[in-house]
C-alpha cells in the first residue's frame, strides 16, 4: 500500500492505496465519484476524462498513486456551489449535444482543457480537439457546436467580468 | 480491467532511478507517461514486478539550448515538447509529428522519452529521432552513454537500453538554415496509429536537393532510414519528376509487416506515396 | 390570425424543440449507471472466459481460485448444469428451426472465443479478477468452423455436434406464392436485362458507450435485478422462464443506460450468471465487463453475404428481385438472432415497383460470437443491397442512377401502396424528398466538378452517391409479430396519473436510453390535458413502477409508446369531463376542452381547469354517480400497421486515388418521418444514425482470425470514428403525415443508420467507376480502395467473384496472408 494524497473537486483526500489502483477506480470506488465513467480498456474512448493539475488526462490510464500529490477536477466539480451548471455544460444542454449521456462527462472535461488553451475553436480545432473522445449517439455534430458555444460564452463572461 | 499487482518505486533522481531497477530486477518496468504501459498492464499483457516511476524526477524533463544542438529530457511531455519555442525553431519536425500522437490526453502524460523506449515502430517519434540523427543519452550503473539513434532501436519493442538502463535524454541537432522538413502521416482514423509515416528532412540550394534524411514509420520491426531515396534525392533537382522518382524507391530494404491494418504490399507502396509527399512538401513544392 | 390562436400555438408543444429534461443529472455526473451502484455486503464478479473457439472442456478446477485472497466462491458451468437453463430465443422463424441451446456458462463445449466458462465471486473486484488465473481449464480444441459457405457444405465440420448441420433454418418468401405479386421464375426467365451482385454485410459491434454491467440482489425466493438493458420488461419475463423463477418474485431495474442500438436488446448469459451466483450465495452481486469483454461477448451485428439479382427491360423499367442470403447466427441463437435477417425480407423490394420478388435466407452456425439486433437490424442490409444494386443496374443499362430511381419508385399518388413484399405503406413523397436533397447538396454543380476531375485524371476523384430508402418500424403490429413466429406482441402501455395538486405522473413500458423519452412525453401529455410542460414527470425502467411494456427498439417508442401515451391521456380527458360536467353541472356535450381547461360552450367565463378536476377527483366529495376517485387511466396500443419512414440521402465522397483513402465531403438528408414532436431530439437521432451507417461503410468491421480469435476485440483495432473522422451533416425535412396513427409520426431512430451506408458506398464506387470497378466491400478502407483501383483496371468482366471474398475467415487473417481479401 501506498499513501496518497490527492485533491478531488476542492477537497483533500488522503488514503492508502495500492499500487495498481487507477485514478478512475480511485475516484469511483474509493471517493464515491462515480460521475467519471469507465468505457473501455485501452484509453481510445476518453469517457474517464478529468483534469489533472489543469491538463486532462485519461483517468483509466493513471495509477492513483501518479496523481499523488495532485489536483483533480472531475465533472461532479464543474457546476457553482448553488447548482448553477457551468457554461460548458450550459452549452451541451442548450445544443442537444447528450443523448445516452455516458460520454458526457468526458466530452465536458475534454471540453473544458481544449478550452483552457483556444478560446475560440473553429469547427476542425473542436473535432480534433476532441478526437480523443468516443461518442456513439450525437455523430458529434452537436458536440462541436456546443463546444464552440461554450467557449463564445466563456469568453462573454471574461470579457464582461 | 484491473492491472495485477506490481511494486512501485517513485525515485527522485535519475542515479535513484537506475538503482532501483538493478534492485527491481529483470522483471522490473519503467514507467515513464504511462500512456502505451497502462493500457499493456489492464489488458494483462504484462507482468511487471515493480514500476520504476520517473515522474517526480525533474532532471528529466525540459528542453535545453546545447550549443549546435537541443536537448530534450526524456520525460518531457508530448504536450510540452509541443509547446516549446526551441523545439519550434530548431526541430519543427518533431513538433509537427508530435501533434499527430494519439490525442490531447495522451500528450498531456505520455512523453518523447518513452515513445523512443517504447520502440513501437507504429510510433511516429522514432522515425523522427532517426530522420534528425538523433542522439539518445543513456544513464545506466555504470554511467552516461550516447547512443545514436540508428543505433538504439533494435527490433520490434526492443532497445539497446539494458535492463538497468534509463533514457535520460535526448539531443537533436538543430536544422540549419536550408533544411525543411515534413512529417506525413496516413492512417485510418484520427486516434490509430500510423500504418506508414515518413519522416523528411532535406537541405536545398539553387533548385537542388543537397542532402536528405528520411525516416519510416511502420516500414519493419523498427523505424528504417529510406537510405535508397536518400541517396537518389541528394544532388536531384527539386522538381515533382525527380521526387517521384528517387521516392519510388522508398520500399527498398524494407520488410513491412502485413496486419490487421494493412498488408505488406500497400504498405510498399504508401512509402513512395507518402515519402514523395513529405519531401514535396518539405522541398516547398 | 387572430390574438387568440396566436397564443394557442404558442402553447402548443409538440413541435418545439424543448432542451430535454434527461440531461442535468447527466451532465452533472449525478448519474445511475448500474455500475455506480454499490449495496451492502455486494461481491464482485469476474468471468473467465474461452481462449479457444471450438473445444471439448476435457476438465475443469475452479477450486484454486476459491483459495485466492478476496475470493468468497468459483463456480464453473457444471455448478450451474441443472439450474441455469438456455438463454432464450423468443423467434422461432421456422417451426423446424434449430436450436441448440445456449447455456450461459459453458458446460460441456466451447462454440465461441468469449464464452463463459467459470465465474469468481470476491469481496472486491481486483480480486475476482486475479483469482480467474488461478482456475485451470483443460481444453481438446475442435476444428474451428468460420466462414458460412464452408459451414454449409457437404461433410463440413459442426459447431455443434447434435445437430444435423450448420443450417439453423431456411426461410423463404415468393410473390407468386405469396399471392403478392408474379412469379419470380417467370421475371428471371424473360429478364431482358439481368445483373447479379454477391454484397458482403461485414460483421459490426454495436458498441454502446456503457458497458454492460448488472447487479442482482436476491429477495427471498425471488430477485432485483439492475442492468444496463434496453429491455427490463422481457428481461424480466425471460429471466422467470430460464431460472424458473415466478414472474412476479423477479423486479428488473433499467436505471441510467448508456446507449443500446440493439446491442442491450438480450437476455444475456452475464445476467443469468450474475443471478445464479447472488442467488446461489445468497448476497448481492455485480458483474460489470470491460471493453474488451465487450467487444468480444455482447452480441455482434449484421454479418451476411447476399447474392442480389435484379432483372430488368431495356427501358429501365424493373420486372424482379430476387434475393439469397447467408445470415451468420454465431455460434448461437440468442434472444432475436433469427429474427433480425427476416425483418429484411419486407425492405428489399424498398420504395420499388418490383412486380416479382423472392427472398430466401438460410441461418448459419460458425464458432464466433453470436449476432443479433444492432440499429435497424435487418433493414439497413436490405436497403444497402437495394440501393446498391440499382446503381449496378443504372451503370448496366447506362443510364443516370437518379433517372432508374425515378421510373422504378412509388409515386406520391400511388399511396397508399401495397407492396410486393405484402406490406401497405401508407404515406410518402420520394419526389420531395430528393427534389429537396439535390437542391441542398448542389448536385448539379457536383456532378460538373465530378467530370473535370475524370477529364484531367485528377488523383482525388469525386464520388456521388444515393440512397432513397424506406423502412419499416415501429415495431410491431401483434398480429403481425404472430404471423411471423415471434413469441411476442408489439404493443405498448402507458398510464397517466393527475395527482392531487394537479401535476402529472407518466408510466410509460418505453424504457428510455439515450432517446430523449422524458421530454418528448412531457410534450405530448402537455398537449393532450393542457398542463405545462414542467408539470409532466415520466416514469420508466423498472417493472416494479412501470410494470406493462415491451421496452425500446426498432424504432417503436414515439409510435407505439407514444400513441399508448395519448390514448391513456384520451382517456383521462374523457373521465375529467365526466366530472367537470358534474361541477359545471352542464351536459358533456356542452363541454368545451382547451388549453387545460373544460369550459360551458357559450357561456363566458367560469370553467373547471384539469387541475381543479383533478382536485375534485382526489378529494371525491362531489363526484358523478359510477365515478370512481382519482384521475387516471391506462391504455395498451397496439398499431395497425408498421411506420414507414423515408429520405433521400446523398454523399459527395473525394478518394484520394493514390492512397485509397476516402473522405465525405458533404452529406445532405432529407428524412421524411411523419409529424415532429420535437425537432432537437429527431435530428440527434439522425446525426447518430449516419455516423453509425456512416461508420459501417467506412471504418468497421468485426474480423476473426483463422483460428476464431476476435482480431478486433479493442477500440485500438475496432475503429468507432471520432468527432475527427466524420463530417458535418445537412439535415432537412419534407413532412408526409403517418396515417395509420394519431399523432401522424414516423419512427426515427434508425433511419440514419439504415439510410447512409449505400448512399457512402454508392459514392466511392462512383468515383472509382472510371477505373473499370463496380464494388468494394466494406469497410471501405483505404486499402480496399486501392486495391479495387489497381484490380478495376485489368478486369473485363466484372463479376462479383474477387471482389467480395466473405469477411469471416477470408478476409480475417490477421496476417493477411488471404490474397484475395479486398
Amino acid at each position: 500500500m501506498t499513501r496518497v494524497s490527492i485533491t478531488v473537486d476542492g477537497v483533500q483526500y488522503i488514503d492508502e492505496v495500492e499500487p495498481r489502483l487507477l485514478l478512475v477506480q480511485y475516484l469511483r470506488e474509493r471517493l464515491g465519484k462515480v460521475g467519471t465513467v469507465i468505457g473501455c480498456d485501452t484509453s481510445n474512448c476518453g469517457a474517464c476524462t478529468v483534469a489533472l493539475n489543469g491538463r486532462s488526462v485519461k483517468s483509466c490510464s493513471v495509477l492513483a498513486v501518479q496523481a499523488d500529490g495532485g489536483d483533480v477536477l472531475t465533472v461532479e466539480g464543474l457546476a457553482g456551489p448553488d447548482g448553477s451548471l457551468h457554461p460548458i455544460q450550459q452549452a451541451f444542454h442548450d445544443k442537444h449535444a447528450l443523448q445516452c449521456g455516458f460520454c458526457t462527462p468526458g466530452m465536458i472535461m475534454a471540453t473544458w482543457d481544449l478550452l483552457r488553451e483556444n478560446g475560440n475553436p473553429s469547427e476542425d480545432e473542436v473535432r480534433e480537439g476532441i478526437e480523443g473522445n468516443l461518442c456513439r449517439c450525437t455523430g458529434y455534430q452537436n458536440i462541436v457546436a456546443a463546444v464552440q458555444a461554450a467557449g463564445q460564452a466563456m469568453s462573454g463572461q471574461e470579457a464582461s467580468a | 480491467m484491473i492491472p495485477a499487482s506490481f511494486d512501485y518505486v517513485r525515485p527522485a533522481t535519475a542515479a535513484e532511478a537506475v538503482q532501483a531497477l538493478a534492485q527491481a530486477g529483470e522483471d522490473a518496468k519503467v514507467l515513464a507517461g504511462g500512456q502505451s504501459l497502462l493500457p499493456i498492464l489492464r489488458l494483462r499483457l504484462a507482468y511487471p514486478s515493480t514500476l520504476v516511476d520517473l515522474g517526480r524526477i525533474d532532471e528529466l524533463t525540459g528542453v535545453s539550448d546545447d550549443g549546435d544542438a537541443i536537448v530534450i529530457g526524456a520525460m518531457t511531455t508530448h504536450d510540452a515538447v509541443l509547446h516549446d519555442p526551441l523545439v519550434a525553431e530548431h526541430a519543427p519536425l518533431l513538433a509537427q509529428a508530435t501533434r499527430t500522437v494519439a490525442d490531447r490526453q495522451v500528450r498531456h502524460l505520455g512523453t518523447f522519452g518513452g515513445s523512443l523506449a517504447h520502440a513501437d515502430p507504429a510510433g511516429d517519434l522514432p522515425a523522427v529521432a532517426l530522420a534528425l540523427d538523433a542522439e539518445l543519452r543513456v544513464l545506466g550503473e555504470s554511467g552516461q552513454r550516447s547512443v545514436p539513434a540508428r543505433e538504439f532501436f533494435l527490433d520490434y519493442l526492443t532497445t539497446a537500453l539494458g535492463p538497468a538502463e534509463i533514457l535520460t535524454s535526448i539531443r537533436i541537432p538543430k536544422l540549419g538554415a536550408g533544411w525543411f522538413c515534413h512529417y506525413e502521416k496516413f492512417n485510418r482514423v484520427a486516434q490509430a496509429w500510423s500504418i506508414v509515416g515518413v519522416a523528411a528532412v532535406v537541405r536545398r540550394s539553387d533548385g537542388r536537393i543537397d542532402e536528405a534524411r528520411i525516416g519510416l514509420t511502420n516500414m519493419g520491426s523498427t523505424p528504417l532510414r529510406a537510405r535508397a531515396v536518400e541517396q537518389a534525392l541528394a544532388g536531384a533537382e527539386v522538381s515533382v519528376a525527380a521526387v517521384t522518382e528517387a521516392c519510388a524507391r522508398a520500399a527498398e530494404a524494407t520488410t513491412p509487416p502485413s496486419d490487421l491494418s494493412a498488408r505488406a504490399d500497400y504498405r510498399e507502396h504508401l512509402a513512395a506515396v507518402l515519402s514523395r509527399r513529405a519531401v514535396l512538401a518539405a522541398a516547398g513544392i | 390570425m387572430t390574438a387568440v390562436e396566436d397564443r394557442a400555438e404558442d402553447r402548443a408543444e409538440i413541435g418545439r424543440a424543448r432542451r430535454r429534461k434527461e440531461d442535468r443529472h447527466l451532465l452533472t455526473g449525478a448519474t445511475t449507471w448500474t455500475d455506480n451502484l454499490t449495496l451492502p455486503g455486494m461481491l464482485h464478479l469476474a468471468i473467465l472466459r474461452s481462449p479457444m473457439a471450438h473445444a471439448r472442456i476435457r476438465s475443469i478446477d475452479v477450486a484454486p481460485a476459491r483459495h485466492r485472497p478476496g475470493v468468497v466462491a468459483a463456480f464453473s458451468g457444471r455448478d450451474f448444469a441443472d439450474s441455469q437453463g438456455t438463454i432464450p430465443c423468443a423467434w422461432p422463424v421456422t417451426p423446424d428451426m434449430v436450436n441448440p441451446g445456449h447455456p450461459s456458462l459453458a458446460v460441456e463445449q466451447v462454440n465461441h472465443v468469449g464464452e463463459a466458462v467459470a465465474v469468481v465471486a470476491a469481496r472486491d473486484k481486483a480480486s475476482a479478477q486475479d483469482a480467474l488465473e488461478a482456475i485451470e481449464v483443460e481444453y481438446e480444441p475442435l476444428p474451428v468452423v468460420l466462414d458460412m459457405p464452408t459451414a454449409l457444405a457437404e461433410g463440413s465440420d459442426k459447431v455443434h455436434p447434435h445437430t444435423e448441420s450448420n443450417r439453423s433454418f431456411v426461410w423463404t418468401f415468393e410473390s407468386g406464392a405469396a399471392g403478392t405479386g408474379e412469379p419470380i421464375s417467370d421475371a428471371l426467365a424473360s429478364a431482358e436485362v439481368t445483373v447479379r451482385r454477391r454484397f458482403i454485410q461485414q460483421r459490426l459491434i454495436p458498441s454502446f458507450m456503457e458497458p454492460r454491467s448488472t447487479v442482482v440482489q436476491p429477495t427471498g425466493d425471488g430477485f432485483t435485478m439492475w442492468s444496463a438493458t434496453q429491455i427490463p420488461h422481457i428481461l424480466r419475463t425471460m429471466l422467470a422462464l430460464t431460472l424458473d423463477v415466478p414472474e412476479h418474485k423477479v423486479r428488473v431495474v433499467a436505471p441510467d443506460v448508456g446507449g443500446g442500438f440493439g446491442g442491450k436488446l438480450q437476455v444475456t448469459p452475464e445476467e443469468v450468471i450474475t443471478a445464479l451466483v447472488a442467488r446461489r450465495l445468497g448476497k448481492p452481486a455485480k458483474y460489470t465487463e470491460t471493453r474488451s469483454e465487450s467487444l468480444l461477448s455482447a452480441h455482434h451485428g449484421r454479418d451476411q453475404i447476399q447474392d442480389i439479382t435484379v432483372t430488368a427491360r431495356r427501358d429501365g423499367t424493373v420486372t424482379g428481385l430476387d434475393v439469397h442470403l447467408l445470415a451468420d447466427m454465431g455460434a448461437y441463437l440468442r434472444l432475436v438472432s433469427p429474427g433480425v435477417p427476416i425483418l429484411g425480407a419486407f425492405m428489399f423490394n424498398a420504395i420499388y415497383k418490383f412486380p416479382a420478388y423472392r427472398f430466401v435466407c438460410e441461418g448459419v452456425f460458425t464458432n464466433k460470437t453470436p449476432t443479433d439486433a444492432y440499429r435497424g437490424a435487418g433493414r439497413p442490409e436490405a436497403t444497402f443491397a437495394v440501393e446498391r444494386i440499382m446503381d449496378e443496374l443504372a451503370h448496366e443499362l447506362g443510364t443516370d442512377p437518379l433517372e432508374l430511381r425515378r421510373k422504378n419508385w412509388i409515386r406520391h399518388e400511388e399511396f397508399p401502396f401495397t407492396t410486393v413484399a405484402g406490406l401497405t405503406y401508407d404515406s410518402g413523397n420520394y419526389e420531395a424528398a430528393t427534389e429537396r436533397a439535390l437542391e441542398l447538396i448542389g448536385w448539379d454543380e457536383l456532378k460538373r466538378e465530378q467530370a473535370e476531375r475524370r477529364e484531367r485524371h485528377d488523383p482525388v476523384q469525386l464520388g456521388l452517391g444515393i440512397s432513397t430508402f424506406t423502412e419499416m418500424c415501429g415495431l410491431a403490429p401483434s398480429r403481425v409479430l404472430g404471423s411471423l413466429d415471434y413469441a411476442a406482441g408489439g404493443w405498448e402501455n402507458a398510464g397517466i396519473r393527475v395527482l392531487a395538486t394537479g401535476k402529472v405522473e407518466v408510466v410509460t413500458g418505453a424504457s428510455a436510453h439515450g432517446q430523449g423519452h422524458e421530454t418528448a412525453w412531457s410534450q405530448i401529455v402537455a398537449d393532450q390535458l393542457g398542463v405545462p410542460f414542467e408539470d409532466v414527470e415520466v416514469i420508466h425502467g423498472d417493472t416494479q413502477s412501470s410494470p406493462k411494456g415491451l421496452d425500446t427498439y426498432g424504432s417503436r417508442s414515439l409510435t407505439v409508446g407514444g400513441i399508448a401515451v395519448v390514448k391513456a391521456a384520451e382517456k383521462v380527458v374523457a373521465k375529467a369531463r365526466r366530472i367537470a360536467a358534474h361541477l359545471l353541472e352542464a351536459s358533456e356535450d356542452d363541454l368545451d376542452f382547451a388549453g387545460g381547461k373544460f369550459t360551458v360552450r357559450g357561456v363566458p367565463g367560469g370553467g373547471k381547469t384539469i387541475q381543479e378536476v383533478a382536485f375534485a377527483a382526489f378529494t371525491a366529495h362531489d363526484l358523478p354517480d359510477g365515478i370512481e376517485p382519482s384521475l387516471d387511466a391506462d391504455a395498451t396500443f397496439d398499431p395497425e400497421n408498421f411506420s414507414f419512414p423515408h429520405g433521400t440521402h446523398l454523399c459527395a465522397i473525394e478518394v484520394d486515388t493514390e492512397t485509397g483513402f476516402a473522405k465525405i465531403r458533404k452529406y445532405i438528408c432529407v428524412d421524411d418521418i411523419g409529424q415532429v414532436i420535437n425537432p432537437l431530439i429527431v435530428e440527434g437521432q439522425v446525426h447518430g444514425g449516419l455516423a453509425q451507417g456512416i461508420a459501417q461503410a467506412l471504418y468497421e468491421e468485426a474480423v476473426y482470425d483463422s483460428d476464431g480469435n476476435l482480431t478486433t476485440g479493442t477500440f485500438v483495432d475496432y475503429l468507432v470514428p471520432s468527432a475527427s473522422d466524420l463530417p458535418s451533416f445537412v439535415t432537412d425535412r419534407t413532412t408526409s403525415p403517418s396515417t395509420t396513427n394519431p399523432l401522424g409520426v414516423k419512427g426515427v431512430g434508425e433511419a440514419g443508420t439504415i439510410a447512409s451506408t449505400p448512399a457512402v458506398v454508392n459514392a466511392v464506387v462512383d468515383a472509382l467507376r472510371p477505373f473499370g470497378v463496380d464494388d468494394v466491400q466494406m469497410p471501405c478502407t483505404p486499402e480496399r480502395i486501392w486495391r479495387a483501383i489497381a484490380q478495376g483496371a485489368e478486369k473485363s468482366d466484372r463479376a462479383a467473384e474477387g471482389t467480395v471474398a466473405y469477411g469471416g475467415a477470408s478476409t480475417s487473417t490477421a496476417d493477411g496472408s488471404d490474397g484475395d481479401q479486398l
